[in-house]
């Protein structure tokens, strides 16, 4: 199984080039971060991939299919994510929000079997949200909306995972769970991460994304310099190896590089 | 008897343990929104289904005539010996009345219900959203214009009023939409308004140019709604497009739930929202229009009904929508019974007794959601 952005843009209808011919590649099992700053494209290029966007420019092709000629539910089945617009004015439980992930290996007017309710309470356990089952989510902390949503995109059983900040919101120890738990799903997981200790430490690989361009890619310990912090974000930082962990960490040095961006 | 098995013995304490974590944690779960089972449900269409016996078995009891229940019943059963007076007045006067009072509600409560997820905002409703406006406003014009003259009105009335309604809901629904797909309530209820309004003075307008008394009643009785005219002969049309309707939104009860994360939440589960919308606003306008056809524009139940469905069983479709359908029922048998009764002889339109009973829940309704939008905020 294997993901692949070829070429992808896409361009508001007032012609703001927001993502501009990005390619990448995620592989089952492989855990690919995407960094960069505020307006850098990240979101646009994710929404691009799990179809909430139409590219104007390039493909998104699982293992060669190209999903635009996939309908919205064949994509549903290979592909989750966590979307941003959670609110709902309607009480709906937990439980029933997490068992919506099935929606897509249903027809429609199926309802869910016993072996679908097993696979809520699991996904609802490994993101230590068990005891939410039965609150009603509109009432939930956004730490607890983003886990969740997570166990919602865990009990879709994807192909690709597809999470934007999926530990925004989330306390430290959750950040790691949510983060060690993607990791060992065996999925291809694309993610956009703000923190990039952590990128570092739980991708494979990281891109590197600059107005809409990937202008650096590869393993962490290979992108992540100073350097190129000072020249994306305008920051002055120093990266070591941490001894610990064997990942490269970022110390933020006070005072800012450069022009301020714009 | 056979051994519990190590693994079966830790059952029951796992158990204990997470539901004393979950007091620990909300003693007082919000709403009432403790895990439903499915006997609970059962319960509350049981009840339903005695209340809407005992409120139709009331409504054929009372009216102008007071007939005792008891002989109520025995005509119902067909162990009334000879014949009586009180048959008639039951089995030919008051109950196709109250059959229609039935079906309408419960039309109206399902179609409510459904826009309610269709928009995202708990404040829809066939009458707030102009289409209740727009079906009577076709219907009118077809009685007073004498459009479609040589067909029977049995067929062009609700045929016209589909129509109005389906082109009030899109005009509506293009006026509120905004930009990125979301609606705000300002604006739905806005655009609602204003469709009505101009759809009102449309009705008006071409009363006042076709100057006729025998048409003044008519559409009086359209705009205030009211259960009147019900007669056996007018039954099957409105009561086969509610079943239908109505089996068919339980069954489309996923994506109607799915509506409610939002667009994008809809889509990435694999719903193409814009091709299941226009499916459903046709499906509404059908049951609205037809519904509106026989009975007038009869407001605010749509509204009233789904919200205290949802008190009681949740927001998931497949449960609410039942239930919904016999509160909807219950409730506008009732409140025609009232309507007949209360300034007995005078037959006040139901739809005067609920509007006067919906524009304060409505005011309440939207009062509490902004208590609510500032808390969040």
């Amino acid at each position: 199984m294997r993901l692949h952005v070829e070429d992808l843009s896409y361009e508001t209808p007032s012609g703001r080039r927001l993502v501009d011919a990005v390619s990448l590649a995620v592989s089952a099992g492989e855990t690919v971060g995407l960094v960069g700053p505020n307006g850098s494209g990240k979101t646009t290029l994710l929404r691009c991939v799990y179809g909430a966007l139409r590219p104007t420019g390039g493909r998104v092709l699982l293992d060669g299919d190209d999903l635009a000629d996939a309908g919205v539910k064949a994509r549903a089945r290979r592909i989750a994510t966590v979307p941003q617009d959670g609110q709902t004015g309607f009480e709906l439980t937990v439980r029933q929000i997490v068992a919506m992930g099935r929606s897509p290996h249903k027809r429609f007017w199926e309802g869910d079997t016993a072996a679908d309710e097993d696979l809520v309470q699991g996904a609802l356990e490994r993101v230590g949200a068990a005891a939410l089952a039965g609150r009603a989510f509109a009432r939930l902390s956004g730490g607890e909306r983003q886990r969740v949503l997570t166990a919602r995109a865990l009990v879709q059983e994807p192909a690709v995972l597809v999470l934007d900040e999926p530990t925004n919101h989330l306390d430290i120890r959750y950040q790691l769970e949510i983060l060690g738990l993607v990791r060992g799903l065996g999925t291809a997981n694309l993610l956009a991460l703000h923190d990039l200790t952590l990128a570092a430490y739980y991708c494979d690989r990281l891109y590197v994304l600059d107005a809409g361009r990937v202008v650096a890619s590869g393993p962490p310990g290979d992108v992540l310099t100073g350097e190129l912090l000072a020249k994306v974000y305008g920051v002055a930082a120093e990266v070591v190896v941490h001894p610990a962990t064997g990942a490269p960490t970022v110390t933020y040095l006070p005072g800012t590089v450069g022009e301020p961006r714009a | 008897m056979t051994q519990t098995r190590p693994g079966g013995r830790f059952q029951p304490v796992r158990r204990l343990r997470t539901s004393a974590k979950r007091d620990r944690r909300c003693p007082r779960p919000p709403g009432g929104k403790a895990p439903r089972t499915p006997l609970a449900y059962g319960t509350v269409l049981a009840v339903l289904i005695v209340a809407l016996a005992a409120a139709g078995t009331a409504a054929l009891a009372w009216g102008s005539v007071n007939i005792p229940p008891t002989d109520v019943v025995d005509i119902l059963t067909g162990q009334a010996h000879g014949p009586s007076p009180y048959r008639t007045i039951v089995l030919d006067v008051r109950l196709p009345r109250v059959i229609l009072g039935a079906a309408v509600g419960a039309g109206l409560a399902v179609v409510g219900t459904t826009l309610q997820a269709l928009v995202r905002n708990p404040l829809a409703d066939p009458f707030l959203l102009g289409v209740s406006s727009g079906a009577s406003a076709a219907a009118v014009s077809v009685i007073v214009l004498g459009l479609g003259a040589g067909m029977a009105t049995t067929v062009t009335i609700p045929t016209a009023s589909f129509a109005g309604a389906f082109l009030a809901l899109l005009v509506v629904y293009a006026l509120a939409r905004e930009p990125g797909g979301g609606f705000t309530t300002t604006r739905l209820i806005l655009a609602g308004v204003a469709v009505s309004y101009v759809l009102a003075a449309l009705t008006s307008l071409i009363l006042v140019v076709s100057a006729r008394a025998d048409h003044l009643k008519e559409v009086l009785y359209w705009t205030l709604g009211g259960l009147g005219s019900a007669r056996w002969d007018m039954l099957a049309l409105p009561l086969t497009v509610l079943a239908v309707g109505t089996a068919l939104l339980i069954a489309l009860a996923r994506p109607l739930d799915l509506l409610l994360v939002g667009e994008e939440g809809a889509t990435v589960l694999g719903l193409d929202t814009a091709r299941f919308r226009a499916g459903v606003f046709v499906l509404t306008s059908l049951v609205t229009g037809v519904l509106v056809a026989h009975s007038g524009a009869i407001g605010f139940v749509g509204l009233m009904v789904p919200h205290a469905a949802r008190m009681v069983v949740g927001a998931a479709h497949r449960v609410l929508l039942p239930v919904a359908a016999l509160m909807g029922a219950v409730f506008l048998v009732v409140a025609d019974l009232a309507a007949r009764t209360v300034a007995a002889p005078q037959d006040i339109p139901v739809g005067v007794l609920t509007a006067l009973t919906g524009g304060p829940f409505f005011l309440w309704l939207l009062r509490r959601g902004r208590a609510r939008e500032g808390a969040q905020a």
